[in-house]
């Protein structure tokens, strides 16, 4: 039997080709079997030891949660109130994960499907559906939450998270800085200058792959001939492959990638094996170009539904939580939708609004004339 | 007032930059021990130390976006560019990234970064090294562009530009490096002429030729060669590409009633096409002649036993002055030339 990957391959028509073969998505570190067994690793379970069962049921409600405000956008998208929506729908184990492992003084450097990490990190979701809405590019201050806004070209933010590193490097601080991106990404050439960079100056900074099988409609097996976690080490930079549906086993390496950057040790690079269970945006239709039987597979390994069992083995999913975690859910929804479909349009001159930090007077000009031309039609 | 040679100038331009603010970081390919392979960096990882004055890997790319990261920290990188030819791999992050982040945060992070690029030809280079970018960058909303033509303006601009809270592109004329001036150290950067303002080398009267960078040092001579023949030629040093400061342009065309554009790039949508048509636009009435261009050919810059054909010289712009007069020349009796 091929791997999910290796027949990605073969329905690409690219069999033949030298190389080797992606590795079976199961040859990763797991803490939480796909039906919700704990098992032991002895590497692994010491950056997890302190986790209590509050905790456990505090991801189980964040990925429940998010995965509800994906549904909500959706359904936002579908009804004309959003422009485009990019859903996390089966990544929310490997977001909740790693975002849960975070200090606040850290730097996140996202893409543009890390909402799940922007609610961990304190943000109100409508500032996210406000960008996909059309009303800014970005609308919140990457300092008070310590995020930056989306990144739509694909891997350029490793660069940044790089460089900031580097910058803290400098300043002799202790933080670190993580940055996430795809499989796709890993093809670019900014992610591999960012590895270049990041091992020349030790820069305390986490590459966190989110290998979701997907690029768009380019299956992984097009980006990568052997495990995207493999590539780090020729950098110079350790890597973790983990397997991101499993939230424990995320925070257990994003943690251990942490401490190894606070504590001089340089970059790390985790690749979380996940899958992107929705499409890629609501502009895309995933029937045209996967089987539904790879659905079918991955559903069952779904993040929320084995935590969800590990917790009812631990009888600890009570009619109580249950009920909680509903409320939440439905709460945060209906928040999201009612803030989101009450946004006002921006304001016209708002276009001209901080191209430039300081005076430009060929901008200057524009808006003046366009302001007069605005004018010309009366007072209204 | 001290003699110096323009690379010289910059060199110590920087080092007062550096001198005021820590938070001032060189980034760039070989600019620490060798000085850069112009030397315009000479002796400052030496004072300021290699975190300070960041040899990096070979990556143009790389060094762009990692300047990003160092600028969302406080810093305020000048990135050197080797070479104009080289700044095609970082093209993305200076349009999509550096340019924008002000605009995608809506002002919440700056990108106060320095983009320092040696440009043109006339030193006798292979391929890659003798371009002319600076129309894709003054196209390029959220930059500021800017070319010096003098040491003594090399001195304060690039301070001016590491000051800025915008990011600026500033285009050195590398032929001219070692042509000396005067600079006087003393000037501050408030009593400094604003970054963004064009300058009058020279008044004149009968015609308008407006240079940058390189060029700046032959319309001086174009001016002197032309008033041997009685015509009189107003030079104006743009400085600033992006934005233009056409206020001075205006008030010397409505005088002269010509305009004459020089440059190095290429003539299809570069700089001269943006003035000609924004001088149209604000001075039509006084203009007595189309604006003329004089500029490179549209081919990628030819081997060096060629270039003296592609940049303009003294005689190929005295020719675009008298089309401007109206005098014989290269193209007289042409319809529509």
């Amino acid at each position: 039997m091929p791997s999910e990957a290796e027949a990605s391959t073969q329905q690409a028509g690219l069999t033949g080709l030298a190389g080797g073969s992606v590795p079976a998505d199961e040859n990763f570190i797991q803490l939480i079997t796909a039906d919700g067994t704990r098992v032991a690793n002895p590497d692994y379970d010491r950056w997890v030891a302190d986790v209590t069962d509050q905790e456990l049921i505090a991801y189980y409600e964040d990925m429940v949660v998010i995965r509800r405000i994906d549904t909500e956008a959706t359904a936002l998208q579908r009804q004309g109130q959003l422009a485009l929506w990019a859903p996390l729908l089966g990544q929310e184990a490997a977001q909740i994960g790693s975002a849960r492992a975070l200090d606040a003084e850290d730097f996140v450097f996202p893409s543009y499907r890390e909402n799940g990490v922007a609610y961990v990190r304190g943000l109100d979701l409508v500032n996210s559906l406000k960008i996909w809405r059309g009303n800014a590019h970005g609308t919140w201050d990457p300092y008070e939450f310590n995020m930056a806004t989306p990144q739509i070209i694909i891997g350029a933010q490793t660069l940044h998270a790089t460089g900031y590193a580097m910058g803290i490097v400098n300043d002799g601080a202790d933080s670190a800085v993580i940055t996430y991106f795809g499989d796709g990404a890993t093809s670019q050439g900014d992610v591999n200058e960012a590895m270049v960079f990041a091992a020349s100056f030790q820069a305390p900074v986490v590459f966190f792959c989110q290998n979701n099988h997907w690029a768009i409609s380019e299956p992984v097996g097009l980006q990568a001939h052997q495990a995207i976690a493999d590539r780090a080490p020729g950098f110079g930079i350790p890597s973790m492959r983990v397997d991101g549906n499993d939230v424990l086993a995320v925070l257990a390496v994003t943690r251990a990638a942490l401490d190894r950057a606070r504590n001089g040790g340089g970059p790390s690079f985790i690749e979380a094996v996940t899958y992107r269970m929705g499409p890629h945006t609501t502009a895309d239709d995933p029937t045209r170009y996967r089987d539904a039987n790879e659905l079918e597979d991955w559903a069952a390994k779904d993040p929320i539904s084995r935590l969800g069992a590990l917790l009812e083995a631990k009888g600890l999913l009570t009619e109580e939580v249950k009920a909680a975690v509903a409320a939440k859910s439905d709460s945060v929804a209906k928040d999201l939708r009612a803030n989101t479909i009450k946004l006002a349009d921006p304001e016209a001159l708002d276009v001209f609004e901080h191209v430039y930090s300081e005076p430009n007077s060929a901008l200057e000009r524009q808006k003046d004339h366009y302001q007069r031309y605005l004018s010309s039609f009366g007072a209204n | 007032m001290t003699q110096m040679t323009f690379g010289r100038a910059i060199n110590a331009g920087l080092r007062k930059a550096m001198e005021r603010d820590s938070k001032v970081v060189l980034m760039g390919e070989d600019i620490g021990k060798l000085g850069g392979v112009f030397r315009i960096t000479d002796g400052l990882q030496k004072d300021f130390g290699a975190h300070r004055v960041i040899d990096t890997p070979l990556a143009e790319s790389g060094i762009m976006g990692t300047a990003v990261g160092l600028a969302f920290r406080g810093y305020r990188p000048v990135v050197e560019i080797q070479f104009d030819g080289f700044i095609y791999p970082a093209f993305d992050q200076i349009v999509a990234q550096v340019a924008k982040l002000h605009y995608r945060t809506q002002g919440k992070v700056m990108m106060p970064i320095t983009i320092r690029v040696p440009f043109g030809g006339g030193i006798g280079s292979p391929e890659h090294h003798s371009e002319s970018p600076e129309a894709y960058f003054t196209h390029t909303s959220g930059l500021r562009v800017i070319s010096v033509s003098n040491p003594q303006d090399a001195y304060l601009m690039i301070q001016q530009a590491i000051a800025s809270n915008d990011p600026v592109l500033y285009f050195e004329p590398k032929r001219r490096y070692h042509s000396k001036g005067e600079v006087d150290e003393s000037i501050g950067l408030e009593a400094a002429p604003a970054m963004g303002s064009a300058r009058v080398v020279s008044a004149g009267t009968d015609v308008t030729l407006v240079a940058y960078g390189p060029l700046v040092a032959t319309a001086n001579d174009v001016a002197l060669a032309a008033a041997d023949e009685g015509i009189s030629v107003e030079v104006i040093d743009l400085r600033s590409l992006a934005p233009i400061d056409f206020a001075p342009l205006e008030a010397s065309v409505r005088k002269t009633g010509r305009l004459v554009i020089t440059h190095e790039a290429g003539q299809t949508g570069g700089l001269g096409a943006e003035i000609a048509a924004s001088i149209t636009e604000r001075c039509f009435n006084y203009l007595e002649s189309a604006p003329v261009r004089v500029t490179g050919f549209d081919v990628p810059y030819p081997p060096s036993k060629l270039e003296k054909h592609h940049v303009p010289d003294l005689d190929r712009i005295l020719d675009g002055i008298d089309r401007s007069m109206g005098r014989r020349n290269s193209l007289s009796g042409l319809e529509g030339a």
